[in-house]
């Protein structure tokens, strides 16, 4: 691809502040402690992971939330941090977010039609004042809502219906870069495919590009184009989403990807899904060299010093494992203790 | 029905003023057998469970059907009787542990408080028993974790912690309401193969969840429910192989799923209906590919097919034919 990707993440840390105790030592808690990775113009990647690996931290980096404490975020090749405030300003209109929960993400007291028109406000320019009442019935029709319905408050809508409103608010700047946090976890499985397959044809429609952030494995691989997968603040192995689903080489995809619960698991519902061992450890004391190894059935001495790279090991895509392998070495026997 | 059977609903009936959640649902539970009950949000699944425990919220009343537990009727039971079954006959866990577990108890204290209140252990006795109890559910270093309080647990152990004191006197029939939901994926793998061996060693659930994929992993029936009615019941192989009701076939389709590369997804129309003001009918009509003009006037019975699985859609026969057409 020659084109200009629309993000790129360069060895991007970020994280928040804790302390210990009321006059405790104050730490910082590297949530995504050097990350890369690139969305290119219309483009869909999934970044996926389990609580704590980091994912929304990344996302809260991309929008520009939170400040990186090292590396960069670079939007049309050029670096967030060195950006005036008048060029952010802009900035934010090519990147939207879409979270998780529609309820909590729509003003209650504003109508459908203020929601939408809010940004056009803040961002004079986009779309003249007499054509506002025409593109919000156009963005409410691309959306699936009745434009009919302009008039309405959040509360009148369904949970589905109210995600639909989001989106068509984050369409409203016409932005090159949606980055969904878990945008579709909260929804009923009917309503939730409704959501993908809408996000879809706007790709499709408008080229519009996807930072898809998500812990559903199945929903990624249905929707992405490539995958990123993140363990406690780094990615450990990103491909092309068929290539990671069908030949997973980092221990912890091939768990993740078999822990996954499927309706096509009535089959064989013999007990040979991948156990691991224990919770994930917290990312504020992640465990030295591999920050998987305490969960790791390969994990020799090696894993618990030296700390693998993410990159080529023959398999195709890039991993960051010292034992990287489509084969994951285990027989049936895999009890959890 | 069958002399296996350990719990019966038959025509529940559960409504919240006149608003009717559950609309006359019946299921079975096997002895050592898991039911699963699937249904999206407002489907009456989670009612059903907290009807059969005796739980249901102060508003709402069962008004028709029955329930019983090995030829007893609960809804006939008196308070103290039925506060006796619970824990003793009947069990539940829900998708939150820590609003079911007091924050100021260490969880060893709460689950020993289960052998002193019911079973009249002493209290070292009762501790020792509820240090063999989270053993059981593979909560490591038991004796140490028991004076540990819930807050310093992880989501996966404070679920093994609420299946350990569900499961602390031994009842016969396990309800776990959406068990894994909130657990990250790896977790909930766990958590659904230790249901797994405790049903093999011979304890009856009901599974309730929205997620196809647990269901497969952890029931052999399954009872699908849509605005408060079951729509479609049988085996899980036999259901999810091919469906019979037009919803539980789109569910399938819109269910994504990390081991097929199939990458379209179908969704299914509309959204679920309103429960103050269902369709005629059919509730499921105005969303459904197969509907016609009998849907809309006629409401579909659940009514039994030629392999003793059950189907409420007027044209069941045509689901099954089309789902083996399209290969699934």
């Amino acid at each position: 691809m020659t084109e200009q990707p629309v993000l790129e993440l360069v060895d991007l840390v970020a994280g928040y502040r804790t302390r210990h105790g009321l006059l405790g030592k104050r730490g910082l808690v590297r949530a995504v402690d050097g990350v890369n990775l690139t969305v290119g113009a219309g483009e869909t990647v999934c970044l996926v992971g389990e609580s704590g690996c980091g994912k929304s931290t990344v996302a809260r980096a991309v929008v520009n939330l939170l400040r990186p404490v090292s590396g960069e975020v670079r939007f049309a090749g050029r670096s967030l941090a060195g950006m005036d405030r008048r060029e952010l300003r802009a900035m934010r209109r090519e990147v939207q977010l879409v979270f998780q929960d529609p309820y909590a993400s729509l003003n209650p007291r504003m109508t459908v039609r203020e929601l939408i028109t809010e940004a056009w406000r803040i961002h004079p320019g986009i779309v003249p004042r007499e054509r506002w009442d025409a593109e919000v019935a156009e963005l409410l029709e691309r959306v699936g809502l009745n434009p009919a319905h302009a008039a309405r408050y959040p509360h009148q809508f369904s949970g589905g219906q109210r995600q639909r409103i989001c989106i068509a608010r984050a369409l409203s700047v016409r932005p090159r870069l949606i980055v969904c946090d878990e945008a579709v976890s909260a929804l009923d499985v009917s309503i939730q495919a409704q959501i993908l397959a809408l996000l879809g044809k706007l790709r499709d429609e408008l080229g519009v590009a996807y930072l898809f952030i998500t812990h559903d494995l199945g929903v990624v691989r249905h929707f992405a184009d490539r995958v990123a997968v993140m363990h406690l603040g780094k990615i450990v192995e990103t491909g092309e989403t068929e290539q990671i689903y069908s030949s997973p080489a980092h221990p912890y995809t091939q768990a993740l990807i078999s822990a996954a619960p499927s309706v096509d698991d009535w089959r064989d519902r013999g007990d040979d899904e991948i156990m691991l061992r224990g919770d994930v450890p917290s990312p504020s004391n992640p465990p030295a060299g591999c920050r998987f190894h305490t969960r790791c059935w390969k994990a020799d001495e090696r894993c618990h010093t030296d700390e693998p790279a993410l990159e080529q090991r023959g398999v195709g895509h890039p991993v960051a494992c010292h034992y990287a392998s489509v084969d994951t070495g285990l027989k049936a026997e895999t009890r959890p203790r | 029905m069958s002399d296996g059977a350990l719990l019966e609903v038959s025509e529940l009936a559960v409504a919240f003023g006149d608003l009717r959640a559950v609309r006359g649902v019946s299921l079975t539970v096997e002895k050592g057998q898991t039911l699963a009950i699937v249904g999206e949000s407002g489907s009456g699944k989670s009612i059903t469970s907290l009807a059969v425990m005796g739980l249901l919220p102060a508003q709402a009343k069962v008004v028709g059907g029955g329930i019983t537990l090995d030829g007893v009727s609960l809804l006939d039971l008196a308070p103290d009787e039925l506060r006796r079954l619970r824990g003793e006959e009947l069990a539940m866990i829900f998708q939150d542990p820590l609003s079911a577990l007091n924050p100021s108890l260490t969880v060893g204290y709460q689950i020993a408080e289960m052998f002193r209140r019911r079973r009249g252990a002493s209290r070292a006795a009762a501790n020792e028993r509820a240090v063999e109890a989270m053993a059981e559910v593979g909560i490591p270093d038991a004796a140490g974790r028991a004076r540990s309080y819930p807050h310093e647990f992880s989501g996966g152990m404070r679920q093994r912690i609420m299946i350990a004191m569900a499961l602390a006197l031994e009842p016969r029939l396990l309800i776990a309401d959406e068990p894994t939901t909130a657990l990250d994926v790896t977790v909930q793998a766990q958590i659904l193969r230790l249901l797994r061996e405790r049903q093999r060693a011979g304890l009856a659930m009901i599974i309730i969840s929205h997620d196809l994929g647990v269901v497969a992993r952890t029931a052999q029936s399954v009872i699908v429910m849509y605005a408060g009615q079951a729509v479609e019941s049988g085996t899980v192989a036999e259901v999810y192989d091919a469906p019979a009701h037009p919803y539980t076939l789109g569910l399938m389709a819109a269910s994504p799923s990390a081991r097929t590369s199939r990458r379209g997804i179908r969704p299914i129309d509309g959204n679920p209906p309103d429960q103050a003001a269902l369709p005629t009918g059919c509730a499921f009509h105005p969303r459904c590919p197969f509907a016609r003009e009998r849907c809309r006037t006629e409401t579909p019975p659940l009514r039994r097919l030629p392999s003793g699985r059950a189907s409420a859609c007027h044209f069941a026969e045509e689901v099954l034919a089309h789902d083996r057409t399209a290969g699934a």
